[in-house]
C-alpha cells in the first residue's frame, strides 16, 4: 500500500513540475511592436529589377503612381500577417494609381514562389538583395516599407509592422481621393 | 481481494501516468522559445547601450558578439567587431555557430544579436541562445532590439561597420 502510494505522489510531482512548466511558457506573450516612421531619403531610387516571373521593368516606371515599397520575408511572421492587407489595398486603389512592389528579403526562391501563390499576391515582388537595400537607404530590419508620391519622392518609410488604418489614410491622400 | 485488485491496477496506472507524462513534458519543451528566459529586461538579455558600455569600456572581460541573423542585414551594417553566423533558424547556421564557439572557454560572455524583425518574432535568436546553452556556456546574453537592428542600433548612432 505504501509503495501505491509513492507512486501516486510521484505522479502528481511530475504533474505538478509539467503544469509549471506549462504555465511558464504560456504566460509568455508577444507584444507586436509597434509601427515607427524614421527619416526618408528625398527620392526613391530609379531601379531595373526582375519579378518572380521573369518580367524587367525600371521602378521609373512607376513615376506619377502612389507606390508603396515592401520589403519583407516569408519567414518573418509579422510580415506574413500583412501580406493580406497589402494584396487588399492593392484591390481597393489599383484604378485609382496605388502600386505595390514587395521585395522579399533571403526567401528560397520555391518557398517565396509557393508563398505568392498560396497568398494570392496581386502586385509585383522580387528577390531582394544588398543592392536593392542600399538603394533605398538601407534596410536593417523587417517588416520595412516606403511610402513614395506621385512625383518619386519618399514621403515615409515604416519600420515594424504597419499600423494600416493609417497607412490607408496616408495613401488615400497621397491619391487624392477619400480613404475608404 | 476487492483492494488488492485496486492495488494492482492502480500502480501500472499510476506509472503509465508518469511515462505519459514526462513525455508530454519532454517533447511540450522542443517548440517553446526560451523566451522565459529572454525576457526584456532579464539577466540573460542585455541592452543596447549596455553592451555598448561594455564593448568601450577599457576593463572588463570582453564579449564576443556574434550575428545570428540573414546575411543580407549583416552586409549592409552590423555590430563593430561581430562575427556573421548566419541564421540560427536554419540548421547550417546552428552548424556555424557550433564551429564559431567551438574554442571558446564557457564561461566566455557571449552576446548574441539578430534584429532581422520584431524581437517578439526573431526567428533566430531563441535558437541561437539554446544552442549556445546547450554546449554549455553559463555566459550568453541575447541583445535586446525590439524593432530591428536599423531602430535599435544604427539609428542610435552606435558603432556599425558594413561588409563582410
Amino acid at each position: 500500500m505504501r509503495k501505491v502510494a509513492l507512486t501516486v505522489a510521484i505522479a502528481v510531482l511530475v504533474f505538478a513540475v509539467f503544469f509549471v512548466r506549462l504555465h511558464r511558457v504560456t504566460r509568455v506573450s508577444g507584444r507586436p511592436a509597434a509601427a515607427k516612421t524614421a527619416p526618408v531619403a528625398p527620392a526613391a531610387p530609379q531601379i531595373l529589377l526582375s519579378d518572380l516571373t521573369g518580367n524587367s521593368f525600371n521602378t521609373s516606371s512607376y513615376q506619377g503612381k502612389v507606390v508603396l515599397v515592401n520589403f519583407w520575408a516569408a519567414w518573418c511572421t509579422p510580415c506574413a500577417a500583412e501580406i493580406p492587407q497589402f494584396v487588399a489595398m492593392q484591390e481597393k486603389y489599383r484604378q485609382q494609381g496605388l502600386q505595390i512592389l514587395g521585395v522579399s528579403m533571403d526567401d528560397a526562391d520555391d518557398v517565396l514562389r509557393k508563398f505568392y501563390r498560396e497568398y494570392k499576391m496581386n502586385y509585383p515582388v522580387v528577390a531582394g538583395d544588398q543592392k536593392i537595400a542600399d538603394a533605398y537607404g538601407g534596410v536593417l530590419g523587417l517588416p520595412t516599407t516606403f511610402v513614395i508620391g506621385r512625383d518619386g519622392r519618399v514621403e515615409d518609410k515604416i519600420v515594424g509592422s504597419t499600423d494600416f488604418q493609417k497607412l490607408e489614410q496616408e495613401v488615400a491622400a497621397l491619391l487624392g481621393v477619400a480613404a475608404r | 481481494m476487492k483492494l488488492k485488485a485496486s492495488s494492482t491496477l492502480v500502480k501500472p496506472l499510476s506509472l503509465l501516468v508518469i511515462v505519459l507524462a514526462a513525455v508530454v513534458f519532454v517533447s511540450g519543451q522542443k517548440p517553446a522559445p526560451a523566451t522565459d528566459e529572454l525576457q526584456p529586461g532579464g539577466a540573460n538579455v542585455i541592452q543596447p547601450e549596455e553592451l555598448v558600455k561594455i564593448m568601450q569600456s577599457s576593463s572588463g572581460q570582453k564579449p564576443v558578439v556574434l550575428y545570428v541573423g540573414p546575411p543580407v542585414f549583416y552586409m549592409q551594417a552590423h555590430i563593430r567587431g561581430a562575427a556573421n553566423v548566419g541564421p540560427a533558424a536554419r540548421p547550417e547556421g546552428l552548424e556555424k555557430l557550433r564551429a564559431r564557439v567551438a574554442k571558446l572557454a564557457k564561461n566566455q560572455l557571449v552576446v548574441i544579436y539578430c534584429g532581422c524583425c520584431p524581437w517578439t518574432h526573431c526567428p533566430n535568436i531563441h535558437p541561437a541562445y539554446q544552442e549556445l546553452r546547450k554546449m554549455g556556456f553559463s555566459n550568453v546574453r541575447a541583445l535586446y532590439l525590439e524593432t530591428s537592428f536599423g531602430t535599435n542600433w544604427a539609428d542610435k548612432g552606435y558603432p556599425v561597420e558594413k561588409g563582410e
